[in-house]
């Protein structure tokens, strides 16, 4: 039993590899229907979102590009998704180049499956370079530092814009990013201007976004997917709600799935390494 | 000598005038701001046309090394098959530009990144040893946030409030203690480049 | 239907109060309005010469708006217009010019603790002048750079040096170019390879000048290729694969990963280690330490990666700043402490910080 314990405890890196194939393989092709519960950051921005009197605009930045796309990406769908069925209009811009199409295809979706109206309902704006000048130009005015959406239709002349000149007229910001763009956000547009900000980061970075949830700088926070798959739960359950069943996602929900096997192994491996290094120092020792 | 003295005249120069613009409201520093920052915008675009040379060089160099060969010429023919499809087709929405990004340039991308979750396991596996009080603690503090991080943490009672906790006491007071040095530390950095003494970035 | 309007001009004292924001540029006004009675819709217009422009719809009885994206060089007048049944009042506020700062006051904290600091390290660099030599603690990660690039050496392979893969207005990233110039000199002496792969254009454009005056520096400008300093690409994975790629193919040695690092660093330093290279990382990126920590053999942690400069070249003015730094933390430290106990004790002083 000793012996197979130390070898189980040196298994070289192949196995472990298949291992953690095999583990996340398995709940995205049998679906565990595990449900997900809000965490507080997620419930904080899901109640912010579904609180605002209808005809509203929040501003969603799609800050990142495809490296980031699987946390990221249901973040931002399921969001878009929640404000068009709360009748919220979703500003989609981007600070990256490579975020446009990514804001494209989330509010596509909204289009498909809910009948979503561009411009009506939702309005891209796109890509603008230079990341503060941009943020900070929004608060003086909108429209001088994107005179006309993404399709080259000036913003005067679309109908959900009417109203809207910089953060006063804007409920929410959220920047959806796998960086340090939200930072940026809370520098200039929450610190200069007063703008509600929250974000949707990956996991990876989520331990850098805790003090600005602590101070209420983020009013909430997507982190991972793990919120990714919470709100889309959540939204979930809205659309079946309101007769969308057809629109629902379960792409963050699988993917949730997947990680947490993917955590239990990880953790599995570190119980078994040690039991081998305690085993192994014992023997040297005896 | 002029070769150096001058570079180092200009960061002296943008140095303390930048450093003190960030405590002026006044437009006129608004103004010598948006300047410094068109001029990065310039400098970076200029310097995009030298790492796009360098870029082809490189792998031009590499195709006739046969280990290197297969790589460089995907990425070579990558660079120009990209670079035609932009420019005959656009880049708008339903063109070839548009699908070969979402359709190739994306998985790719978020294949590498899931990558990341073998590596840690491979590394978590390897090094994460109770070999001493304080190793044994950060194992049970890792475990406790590894285990609320999954599906299951959210039904536990008490497991969100101790990853709470965990993050924004222990976590929290250790990264600001390395926070307060890096910021020192980068002050610093730019002081000694600002006044001169380091000029190892002007290659020593 | 046309209405019979009974129209009142009124001052507005008390309904409409217009108040300069301090600290800006001179671009937002403060207006707060309070309407005394009942109305079925109002208007709050901006008129600026015979210019009048609608910046609000007010619903409620009273409120605070920030008018911005004025310009300080011309004066402002607001006029509140309220309908109710078949009366229009409209009331009026002063003119008021917004004012442009020279100084923003609200900074003044931070800006005294800029003077101190800048002092102190001013202060230690004079000192440093005499020329004597400081004592520094040992850095592991720092001690080994010499074994790391000699291994190399014996090995025959190159060693890869990463600069991290943010830009150059990162302090992170000029520290490690800061560290890439000691390095090439040291790779230089023994003649070994040294490959530096960079991400953001403008950081490369500088990487290839101090790798070539390293170079000339230590009289050796006939080991410089300018294949060995290179542009990968801008993509943050694509720049892991292709920093993985070369680490396998080209069996570096030694790797050295400094500067700023995401989350591509474990997918860096793991493929490193696989290859059994020598690893000395450093970064300040908090997140990314631990996963340094257990791939590399040395990790520079926080700011070690800004003192690394001084530490190298042993030069008494840079490591005289070090002196600087530990100064100010013992004044931080001991301005947190001394305002922690007075919290203890229901005295909440801030210094205007917060």
């Amino acid at each position: 039993m000793r012996d197979f314990l130390i070898k189980l405890a040196s298994l070289n890196r192949t196995t472990i590899y298949l291992i953690i194939t095999i583990g996340v393989l398995l709940p995205l092709v049998v679906p565990l229907n595990l449900g997900q519960k809000m965490s507080p950051p997620t419930e904080r921005l899901y109640t912010f979102i579904d609180t605002l009197p209808k005809g509203s605009h929040i501003l969603l930045s799609a800050d990142y590009d495809p490296s980031t796309l699987p946390e990221l990406q249901p973040m931002l769908e399921a969001i878009v998704k929640h404000a068009v069925l709360r009748g919220v209009i979703p500003i989609v811009m981007s600070l990256y180049p490579q975020g446009t199409g990514l804001g494209i295809q989330a509010c596509e979706k909204a289009r498909l499956e809910l009948g979503a109206r561009p411009d009506t309902d939702y309005v891209i704006l796109g890509y603008k370079p230079g990341f503060s000048a941009v943020i900070l130009g929004i608060g003086e005015d909108i429209r001088k530092i994107f005179p006309t959406n993404y399709s080259g239709i000036p913003l005067d002349s679309i109908p959900a814009m009417r109203g809207v000149k910089n953060y006063n007229d804007i409920a929410l910001v959220v920047s959806f990013s796998g960086g340090s763009t939200p930072f940026a956000w809370v520098t200039y547009a929450n610190t200069k201007y007063g703008q509600k900000i929250a974000s949707g980061i990956t996991a990876v970075s989520a331990a850098d976004f805790y003090p600005y949830l602590q101070t209420g700088q983020f009013i909430g926070a997507l982190m991972g997917m793990k919120g990714a798959a919470e709100y889309e739960y959540q939204v979930n359950k809205l659309l079946e709600k309101e007769g969308f069943k057809k629109a629902k996602s379960v792409f963050a929900v699988r993917g949730m799935e997947a990680n947490s096997i993917a955590h239990f192994l990880i953790m599995l491996f570190i119980v078994v390494g040690n039991i081998g290094y305690f085993l192994t120092k014992k023997r040297r020792e005896a | 000598m002029l070769q150096r003295k001058i570079p180092l005249a200009m960061v002296f120069v943008f140095g303390v005038i930048s450093t003190l613009q960030y405590f002026v409201p006044h437009p006129l520093s608004q103004q010598y701001y948006d300047t410094m920052l068109k001029w990065m915008i310039g400098v970076g675009s200029m310097a995009i046309f030298l790492a796009l040379v360098s870029f082809l060089r490189h792998h031009y160099v590499r195709l006739r090394k046969k280990e290197h060969a297969p790589y460089s010429a995907v990425a070579i023919l990558s660079f120009l098959f990209m670079t035609l499809v932009g420019f005959i087709g656009g880049m708008g929405p339903g063109s070839v530009f548009q699908k070969m990004f979402y359709y190739v340039q994306a998985p790719l991308q978020a294949t590498m990144f899931s990558l990341l979750s073998y590596y840690m396991a491979s590394a978590s596996y390897r090094a994460f040893r109770a070999k001493s009080f304080e190793a044994t603690l950060l194992l049970i503090t890792a475990f406790i946030v590894m285990f609320s991080v999954t599906t299951f943490g959210n039904y536990v009672p008490g497991v969100p409030k101790a990853l709470e906790w965990i993050m924004a006491v222990p976590n929290m007071a250790s990264k600001r203690g390395i926070a307060i040095g890096v910021s020192l530390g980068s002050i610093a950095t730019s002081l000694k480049i600002i006044l001169g003494v380091e000029r190892n970035w002007l290659g020593g | 239907m046309v209405l019979n309007l009974i129209v009142f001009m009124l001052a507005a004292s008390g309904v409409l109060k217009v108040t300069d924001i301090p600290n800006d540029d001179g671009s937002r006004l403060k207006v707060e309005y309070l309407i005394p009675e009942s109305f079925d819709s109002a208007f709050l217009y901006r008129v600026s010469g015979d210019k009048s422009v609608l910046i609000k719809r007010p619903t409620n009885k009273e409120g605070v708006i920030v008018d911005m994206g004025l310009s300080y060089k011309k004066e402002y007048r607001y006029r509140l217009v309220v309908y109710a049944d078949t009366m229009k009042k409209e009331y009026e506020s002063a003119l008021v010019k917004p004012r442009a700062s020279w100084f923003d006051t609200s900074q003044f904290p931070l800006f005294i603790v800029v003077i101190l600091y800048t002092g102190l390290l001013l202060f230690y660099l004079q000192h440093a002048r005499s020329g004597k030599s400081l004592y520094l603690r040992p850095i592991a990660g720092l001690q080994a750079v010499d074994e790391a690039v000699g291994r190399a050496t014996e090995m025959g392979r190159p060693i890869l040096y990463v600069p991290g893969l943010s830009s150059i207005s990162d302090v992170a990233t000029i520290a490690a170019l800061n560290i890439l110039s000691h390095v090439t000199k040291k790779a230089g002496e023994y003649e070994t390879k040294i490959l530096v792969p960079v991400r953001d254009p403008v950081v490369y454009t500088i990487a290839r000048e101090i790798v070539k005056e390293a170079y000339y520096s230590i009289g050796r400008p006939d080991l410089y290729n300018e294949n060995d300093v290179f542009f990968a690409t801008d993509s943050q994975f694509g720049y892991a694969a292709h920093v993985s790629g070369t680490m396998v193919r080209e069996k570096t040695a030694t790797n050295f990963f400094l500067g700023m690092f995401w989350a591509e660093s474990l997918i860096l330093s793991e493929t490193g280690a696989s290859t059994g290279a020598i690893q000395i990382a450093g970064t300040d990126a908090v997140t990314q330490l631990p996963f340094f920590i257990v791939t590399c053999d040395y990790t520079l942690m926080g700011e070690e990666l800004y003192a690394a400069s001084a530490y190298l070249s042993k030069e008494p003015m840079l490591t005289a700043t070090l002196k600087g730094q530990d100064a100010m933390k013992i004044i931080i430290l001991v301005v947190i402490g001394a305002l922690s106990i007075l919290n203890l004790f229901g005295v909440h002083v801030t210094l205007g910080l917060f």
